[in-house]
């Protein structure tokens, strides 16, 4: 189970964050209580130049040291501080959550084109994998990710995150199986732009993690969500690949679809299939990614997960039940399904 | 003094109550285990090799076959094996010469494998209510595709992709010549692979005109004698193999002795009638890598680059560095052959002691591929001891892309692995040129049969993948978390990359 939404403002008008923690908590049936969380753009405009590290810290002594001393090596730390948490009744604080604003040094990292994003998954990779106790958790620019083990309106009252105003939101209710209790377990999934929630499970996870991990990322949030944002890392920025097409990297038509497609998009397709076979993703999954530029949803190819769209002038919403979406906007117009494997996608129009 | 006889292998007899004379067994027994005197059957045990044919053929079942009838004095170490083998060799000098796979009772990676599949939090999908595709691609992809999105939304693809081989199914027939079998035997397999959409392998016996009609799905073979090799072969093939190595006789070359070179053989195979066609050990072009790269190149070249080339090696300790280094060439696929790869002929010694299992070498191929990041530059095919889909599906989860199947297609039309491919008399008229065994293969029927084999297996292969929530081919391979190693140690464990049942 585990219930997703998200939301654009195709002309970048904010919203607060108390719409969409009304919308998730609706969704309870589709959660457990142990995990939940947000993912907003647009909310620091004061650092947009800067990459925005969230961390979870179990104490603020060794493992911030040791990030320090990374961060100071890597780049230009220009501001730090914890992030304003309230305490809940109903969830147990077990990391303190950090945000630095980062610049990083770009002429460190040799042989790349895009140095700075290099720099900042290299340190992602190295805190997540060898730093024990600090888990970086959001690496973006003018974006951020605040989750933590608990229901979706104790999450978001822990973090007040009615404070924040984004123009793209991503929220998560989660029903966890396999690391229940575990913040870092909790979506949304991040790395540098790229932001994830996931309802289902993917049982072509090793196959996309062997394929990743040979591309230079290492998997370490003992899920199989996080594979999701590597992949659209990989495709979308290191291959550059527009949107539509990652998804049909990732959940292609069937080659029955594909032999009676025209020629030209027949060759296509079946170009894609051939080089990204493994990075296709099976199993039952409904999920939607943003970057700063948009958001895209998609199921896999026979549709085992539920994805709902509605709109609303500017906006486009995203979600696993149409409920929700009518407690963000009553008004809501256009609901509809899209069919299994059919990006929906949500650009900015500015 | 003399060595006396050794015990027989195989006590043969006849319920005599039930026979009712017909002579079938006489007729059937190309080995002359039986024959009349007067009205009464004879029985000669000592030239039976358990090839079951006769009583395959027995109306009355009326026949029975006993292993090992005279015991000898148990020995952990001496076994009878052992001992026969010795006593053999002090009276010939010779290699002890045998065929079909590797007859030790090493443990079997496969059957310590279990698979996957998904309950509750993930449904199985139901292949007859889905689609599932095991549709297969062999041959290079790109690292990355690069297009061109244009103002009004199309799409123009920028990268060329190069020529790949199209299968219906993962499953592949290896190569076994005309020569080492029979062309009836190799008429039934081109049938089969026709009219289930894959391939299979000519082996290094040459094209035969009959086989013509089913080049399109034909492998063709350049091997160390480079038998049967010229452009109108090449061209005829839908890929092309260069068999390096052999996993039932790593290091070694091939030998057909000249008994079975007839008319029709020596024609194909392009040697002189009767003569022994012996392949080098080691191509006499080939002593380094950029050797071989440039024999692939070469035969691209002649070829026009439109045809996959293939290169088969056994699998061996090193067998993923040498795949590396293939990978680098132009080649489309590597073959790795198990250490229970079967052969026509093979000396013993080699079949049985030289070699890794395919299940070890799969995966550290399709590691040492991955970590290199050129998995994409080759396709890989395991072959060597594939039983049933089971080890298919294992096979693949482990790494390969597709699989070779070689004595489960004989056994399909008769073979009973009795061993003694390498004496031309199989009785069943496949591993035989002799006229009046060969016509006992009806290619229609074992086609059907070898058909069969296939759609089963695929059907099967269908049925666990869905079990597994999986309804693509290409989500599988290497997918090494939907398998599980049952009592087997962390060293090959750790080999496989592969948890323990229960983690």
């Amino acid at each position: 189970m585990c219930g997703i939404i998200g939301v654009i403002d195709r002309k970048r008008a904010l919203m607060d964050g108390s719409s969409i923690r009304d919308a998730l908590s609706l969704m309870n049936e589709r959660g457990s209580g142990e995990g939940a969380g947000y993912a907003a753009y647009g909310i620091y405009p004061d650092y947009q130049d800067c990459y925005a590290i969230h961390v979870f810290f179990d104490n603020l002594v060794e493992p911030k040291s040791q990030v320090d001393h990374m961060l100071h090596k890597w780049g230009r730390i220009v501001h730090q501080e914890a992030i304003p948490t309230y305490e809940q009744e109903g969830l147990k604080r077990s990391h303190i959550p950090w945000r630095y604003f980062f610049k990083p040094y770009s002429d460190l990292m040799a042989g790349s084109t895009t140095p700075e994003d290099d720099v900042i998954k290299h340190i992602v990779m190295e805190t997540n994998s060898n730093i024990q106790g600090a888990l970086i958790f959001s690496s973006g620019k003018n974006m951020g990710v605040f989750k933590a083990s608990g229901w979706p309106e104790d999450v978001a009252n822990f973090y007040r995150i009615e404070d924040y105003k984004g123009y793209i939101w991503l929220a998560h209710n989660r029903y966890p199986t396999n690391t229940p209790g575990w913040w870092g377990g909790a979506h949304p999934f991040n790395l540098l732009d790229w932001a994830v929630v996931h309802n289902g499970e993917i049982t072509s996870y090793g196959t996309n993690r062997r394929y990743v991990e040979s591309q230079g990322y290492t998997c370490s949030m003992f899920t199989d969500t996080e594979v999701v944002a590597y992949l659209f890392d990989l495709l979308g920025r290191r291959h550059g690949l527009p949107e539509d097409i990652v998804v049909k990297a990732l959940a292609p038509p069937f080659w029955d679809e594909i032999d009676n497609m025209p020629e030209k998009e027949q060759k296509l397709n079946h170009a894609i299939r051939l080089t990204y076979g493994p990075a296709l993703m099976n199993g039952p999954f409904a999920i939607v990614v943003a970057t700063h530029e948009g958001i895209v949803g998609f199921t896999d190819r026979i549709k085992l997960r539920p994805l709902v769209i509605g709109e609303n002038e500017d906006r486009l919403y995203i979600s696993s039940e149409e409920a929700a979406i009518r407690v963000m906007d009553p008004d809501v117009q256009n609901i509809h399904m899209p069919r299994a494997g059919e990006p929906v996608i949500g650009r900015l129009n500015v | 003094m003399s060595l006396g006889s050794v015990p027989l292998k195989y006590k043969v007899s006849i319920d005599r109550e039930q026979c009712m004379h017909c002579m079938r067994c006489i007729d059937n027994c190309s080995y002359g285990v039986f024959h009349r005197e007067d009205d009464r059957i004879i029985i000669d045990s000592r030239k039976c090799t358990a090839c079951h044919h006769c009583i395959s053929m027995c109306p009355r079942d009326a026949i029975t076959l006993k292993e090992r009838p005279v015991d000898y004095r148990s020995h952990p170490l001496w076994t009878a094996e052992a001992r026969e083998d010795i006593i053999n060799q002090a009276r010939s000098g010779k290699i002890i010469l045998s065929g079909m796979g590797n007859a030790k009772p090493y443990p079997v990676i496969f059957d310590r494998l279990v698979l996957d599949a998904c309950q509750v939090t993930n449904p199985s999908i139901d292949p007859l209510r889905e689609p599932m595709e095991l549709r297969t691609y062999l041959g290079k992809k790109p690292s990355r595709l690069e297009i061109n999105k244009k103002d009004n939304g199309d799409v123009e693809l920028l990268t060329k992709l190069t020529p790949n081989l199209k299968l219906d199914t993962p499953i592949m027939i290896g190569h076994m010549s005309y020569g080492a079998i029979s062309l009836n035997a190799q008429l039934s397999l081109a049938k089969a692979v026709e009219k289930t959409g894959t391939f299979m392998g000519t082996g290094e016996g040459g094209l035969h005109e009959a086989i013509y009609p089913y080049q399109k799905n034909m492998i063709v073979q350049v091997a160390s004698g480079r038998f049967g090799v010229d452009i109108n072969y090449l061209e005829r093939g839908a890929a092309i193999e260069i068999k390096i190595g052999q996993g039932a006789k790593p290091g070694i070359g091939g030998h057909l002795p000249g008994e079975k070179v007839c008319q029709d053989v020596s024609c194909t195979r392009m040697i002189p009638l009767g003569s022994d066609a012996i392949s080098p050990a080691p191509h006499h072009d080939i002593y380094s890598i950029e050797d071989l790269a440039q024999l692939v190149r070469s035969l691209k070249e002649a070829t026009e680059w439109k045809k996959p080339v293939f290169v088969k090696i056994a699998a061996v300790h090193n067998a993923a560095a040498i795949a590396a280094g293939i990978a680098r060439s132009s080649a489309d696929a590597v073959v790795i052959d198990g250490f229970r790869g079967g052969s026509g002929a093979t000396p013993k010694v080699f079949r049985d002691n030289v070699g890794i299992p395919i299940e070890a070498a799969v995966a550290s191929v399709d590691q040492k591929l991955k970590d290199q990041g050129i998995r994409n530059k080759i396709s890989v095919i395991a072959s060597g001891g594939i039983r049933n889909s089971a080890d298919i599906a294992k096979s693949i989860a482990l790494g390969a892309d597709a699989v070779y199947i070689g004595t489960g297609a004989l056994i399909a039309m008769g073979c009973r692995v009795c061993g003694q491919c390498y004496r031309g008399m199989c009785p069943w008229g496949i591993a035989t040129q002799r006229p009046d065994l060969v016509e006992r293969l009806d290619p229609e029927v074992e086609s059907e049969h070898v058909a069969n084999l296939i759609r089963s297996w695929t059907l099967e292969l269908s049925e666990l993948m869905g079990a597994a929530g999986i309804n693509s081919i290409e989500s599988l391979r290497s997918n090494r978390s939907r398998l599980r190693g049952y009592m087997l140690d962390e060293g090959t464990l750790d080999v496989l990359q592969v948890k323990p049942v229960g983690a």
